[in-house]
C-alpha cells in the first residue's frame, strides 16, 4: 500500500529543461522523508506537485491517500506548506495572517483565533503577535510562515528548504520545532540543501540530481555505500610520513591516502574504534608524533560527491566558473573531492 | 507530544475515504465567505498602505478643480452655451465615471504583486475557492471607489455641484458608477494577470483609459467633435455611463438634447449591460488565468 505521499514517474519540463525526469517517491505514514540536492534538482517542483500548485507532464502523485491530479481540493484539507520564501502578507500583523490562514482552511472564525492565539505563543510570536510582519526579522517570519503551515495540523507536511538562509540559532530552534511536529506522528516531506539537516530530521533520503531520485535509504545505508569510516592522522614530523603510512595500511583495509602538504594520511577502517585504538598504539609505540588523529564518518557530503561526481549546492557537473566563491577556500576544495574519488575508485 | 501542535481539530479527511468526483465543486456560500475573508486582507493593506488610496483621490480632486475653473467657460454645452456654471454640472458625471475606472490600475498592480510573492502559493495550497483571491481583491476595490467616490462628491458640492433629482435617482447614479468601477476592476485583474509585474499593471491599466475616457462626452460634448469621431464617442460604453449618471443628478441643461444613437437614448441600460457583459467575460478569464497562472 502506498504510503501518506506517494509518486511515481513525475515528468515536468520547462521548455528545454527536464525539471523533473521520473521522479518516485514513496514516504509512509508518520516518516520523514528529507529529498536532497542542489539548487535546480527539482526539489521545489516535486513539492509543488505534491502540494497541487502545478500539474506534471506525466506521473501521477498521491497525498494522504488522495490523487493530487484528480482531488486537488480535498488534497489541501490534508496538507500544510512551508515555503523556502516565507509566504506571509507584511501588511498584516502576526495574528492576522494566521486567522486568515485558519479561516481559508475554512475553520470557523473563532477557532481560527484560537488556533493563531496558540501557535504565536509556541512559536514564541506572541509578542509580535499584533506587529505587521514586515517587521519580523528573518527567522520571525519563518516561524510564523511554519506556523500558517500547522494552523490545522495537518497529517501530511511539506517543508521546502525551511532553514535555507537561516542563522544557527534559528536554523537550531526550527529544526527542535519540526522534531516535535514529526514525533506528533505527521508525514514529512522536507527539501533541503544541507546535509546535516537531512542527517538530523530525516527518516529516508532521497538524493535528487537533475530531476531524478539517484539514491535512497537512511542516512546510514547512504554513508556506507560511500566508503564507511576512515581512520585519519595527521603527523607531525613530515620525514615519518612514510613510516606512518605502512601502520595504516598494515592496519586498516584498502588503499591509504596521502595529501603530503598537509602530512594527513588517512585509511578506511572497518573496525571503527577498535582499529583507531591499534593505529594510535603502534604509532605511539614507534614514537610518531600526532597533531591529530580520528575516526571520520563519512559526511553525506562525500555520499553526494561519490553519487554525483559534483558537491551538493553546486549548480552542475562543472566546476565553479573562476571568480565564482566556493563554499571553501578552493585548494581545500579541490582536495576533499580528490580525496573520494580515490575512495570512490577503490 | 501534547501542546498545541496536536491540539487542533482534524479534518474530517481520513487517508483513502472515498473521495467524490464532485469534491471540486466549491459552493456559493464558500465562494463569497473566502473572497470575504481575502477582501478583508486587502482592505487592512489599503490601511496600512494609505499613500495609494489618497494618491488615488488627488488626481479626480485636481481634475474637479481644473476643468472647472480652467476650461469652464470656453466649452460650449449644447443648450447652455458658454455658461461656466453649466460647465460645471455638466463636468461632474465625466469626473466621477473617470474616476471608478482609475480602479483599474489597483486591482492590476494589486494582484500582479501577489502573484509575484510567496502569497499567492498559500493562498493556492488552501482549500478555498479558486476565484476568490481575485474576487477578494476585487470587494476590496470596490469599497475604495466608494470612499473615493464620496470625497469626490463632497469636493464637488463645494465647488457648486448639485443633484437635483431626489435621493433614490442620485443613489441610483452612485449604483450605476459602482457597478461601472467594478466592472473595470476585473479588466485591471486580467491585466495584473497577465502582464505579472505591478509597475506595468499600473501603466498596463492605465494607458487605454484615457481615450477610452476623453474619446467620449464626458468632457466635451460629442456635437463638437470632427464628424467620423462622434460616432465612437457616442457608442463609447464610457459615454453611456456619463449620460446616465447626468441624467440621474439631473445634471443637464433644460434644452438638452441627447444624440440620436441607441446608447445615447438609453443611457442607464447601455451602460448597466456593458457593466454586466464585462464582468462575467473577464472574471471568466481571469479565473481561468489564475488557475493556470503557475501550473
Amino acid at each position: 500500500m502506498p504510503g501518506a505521499i506517494y509518486a511515481e514517474g513525475l515528468v515536468k519540463t520547462f521548455g528545454d529543461v527536464r525539471a523533473l525526469d521520473g521522479v518516485d517517491i514513496d514516504v509512509p505514514e508518520g516518516t520523514v522523508l528529507g529529498l536532497l540536492g542542489p539548487n535546480g534538482a527539482g526539489k521545489t517542483t516535486t513539492v509543488r506537485v505534491l502540494t497541487t500548485l502545478m500539474r506534471p507532464d506525466k506521473g501521477r502523485a498521491e497525498v494522504a491517500g488522495l490523487d493530487v491530479l484528480k482531488y486537488p481540493n480535498e488534497v489541501r484539507r490534508s496538507i500544510g506548506l512551508s515555503g523556502q520564501f516565507a509566504a506571509v502578507d507584511d501588511y498584516l500583523t502576526g495574528r492576522e495572517n494566521l486567522q486568515m490562514v485558519g479561516q481559508l482552511y475554512q475553520l470557523s472564525a473563532r477557532d481560527a483565533k484560537r488556533r493563531a492565539d496558540e501557535l504565536l505563543e509556541r512559536f514564541n510570536l506572541a509578542e509580535a503577535a499584533d506587529r505587521t510582519a514586515k517587521t519580523y526579522s528573518g527567522g520571525m517570519r519563518r516561524r510564523l510562515d511554519l506556523a500558517a503551515a500547522l494552523i490545522i495540523s495537518p497529517p501530511v507536511m511539506f517543508m521546502d528548504e525551511p532553514t535555507t538562509g537561516l542563522d544557527p540559532m534559528n536554523r537550531q530552534a526550527l529544526w527542535e520545532v519540526i522534531e516535535e511536529l514529526v514525533a506528533s506522528g505527521a508525514t514529512l516531506l522536507l527539501t533541503t540543501q544541507y546535509l546535516e539537516e537531512a542527517d538530523r530530521l530525516a527518516d529516508t533520503i532521497a538524493v535528487v540530481d537533475h530531476g531524478k531520485v539517484i539514491a535512497r535509504g537512511t542516512s546510514d545505508e547512504l554513508k556506507s555505500q560511500s566508503g564507511g569510516d576512515v581512520v585519519e592522522v595527521v603527523v607531525h614530523d613530515r620525514a615519518r610520513l612514510a613510516e606512518a603510512e605502512e601502520v595504516l595500511r598494515r592496519l586498516g583495509a584498502g588503499e591509504t591516502t596521502r595529501v603530503e602538504h598537509t602530512r594527513k594520511l588517512g585509511v578506511p577502517a572497518p573496525g571503527g574504534a577498535r582499529t583507531l585504538a591499534e593505529v594510535i598504539r603502534e604509532l605511539d609505540a614507534l614514537g610518531i608524533e600526532m597533531d591529530d588523529i580520528g575516526l571520520r564518518r563519512p559526511t553525506l557530503d562525500d555520499v553526494f560527491l561519490s553519487l554525483t561526481g559534483h558537491a551538493a549546492g553546486a549548480d552542475g557537473g562543472e566546476d565553479p566558473p573562476p571568480g565564482a566563491a566556493p563554499d571553501g577556500p578552493p585548494d581545500e576544495r579541490a582536495r576533499t573531492r580528490d580525496q573520494v574519488r580515490k575512495k570512490v575508485s577503490r | 507530544m501534547t501542546g498545541p501542535l496536536s491540539a487542533a481539530p482534524r479534518q474530517p479527511t481520513g487517508p483513502r475515504h472515498a473521495a467524490r468526483p464532485d469534491d471540486q465543486r466549491i459552493g456559493f456560500r464558500q465562494g463569497l465567505r473566502d473572497s470575504m475573508i481575502v477582501a478583508k486582507r486587502n482592505l487592512l493593506r489599503m490601511i496600512r498602505i494609505p499613500e495609494i488610496v489618497i494618491f488615488g483621490m488627488i488626481q479626480p480632486i485636481m481634475f474637479v478643480v481644473l476643468f472647472s475653473y480652467v476650461f469652464g467657460g470656453s466649452i460650449n454645452i449644447p443648450g447652455a452655451g458658454l455658461d461656466r456654471e453649466a460647465y460645471r454640472e455638466f463636468l461632474m458625471g465625466g469626473i466621477f465615471a473617470q474616476t471608478v475606472t482609475f480602479a483599474t490600475a489597483g486591482a492590476g498592480a494589486g494582484i500582479a504583486e501577489d502573484m509575484q510573492k510567496g502569497i499567492i502559493d498559500r493562498f493556492r495550497s488552501l482549500p478555498m475557492a479558486r476565484g476568490a483571491v481575485l474576487t477578494g481583491r476585487t470587494f476590496a476595490d470596490l469599497v475604495q471607489t466608494a470612499v473615493t467616490l464620496v470625497v469626490l462628491a463632497i469636493v464637488a458640492f463645494l465647488v457648486g455641484w448639485r443633484a437635483h433629482e431626489g435621493p433614490t435617482k442620485t443613489l441610483a447614479a452612485f449604483g450605476l458608477l459602482l457597478l461601472f468601477g467594478y466592472a473595470f476592476t476585473w479588466i485591471g485583474a486580467l491585466i495584473g494577470l497577465t502582464v505579472r509585474s505591478p509597475e506595468a499593471a499600473t501603466s498596463g491599466g492605465l494607458v487605454w483609459l484615457f481615450p477610452l475616457t476623453f474619446i467620449s462626452i464626458a468632457f466635451v460634448p460629442s456635437e463638437n467633435m470632427p464628424g467620423w469621431l462622434q460616432p465612437v464617442a457616442e457608442w463609447n460604453p464610457f459615454s453611456a455611463t456619463v449620460l446616465a449618471v447626468r441624467e440621474l443628478f439631473g445634471n443637464l441643461p433644460e434644452g438638452y438634447r441627447a444624440p440620436d444613437s441607441w446608447p445615447m437614448q438609453n443611457p442607464v441600460l447601455a451602460s448597466a449591460l456593458c457593466s454586466v457583459a464585462v464582468i462575467v467575460f473577464f472574471r471568466k478569464q481571469a479565473v481561468r488565468k489564475y488557475r493556470q497562472a503557475t501550473g
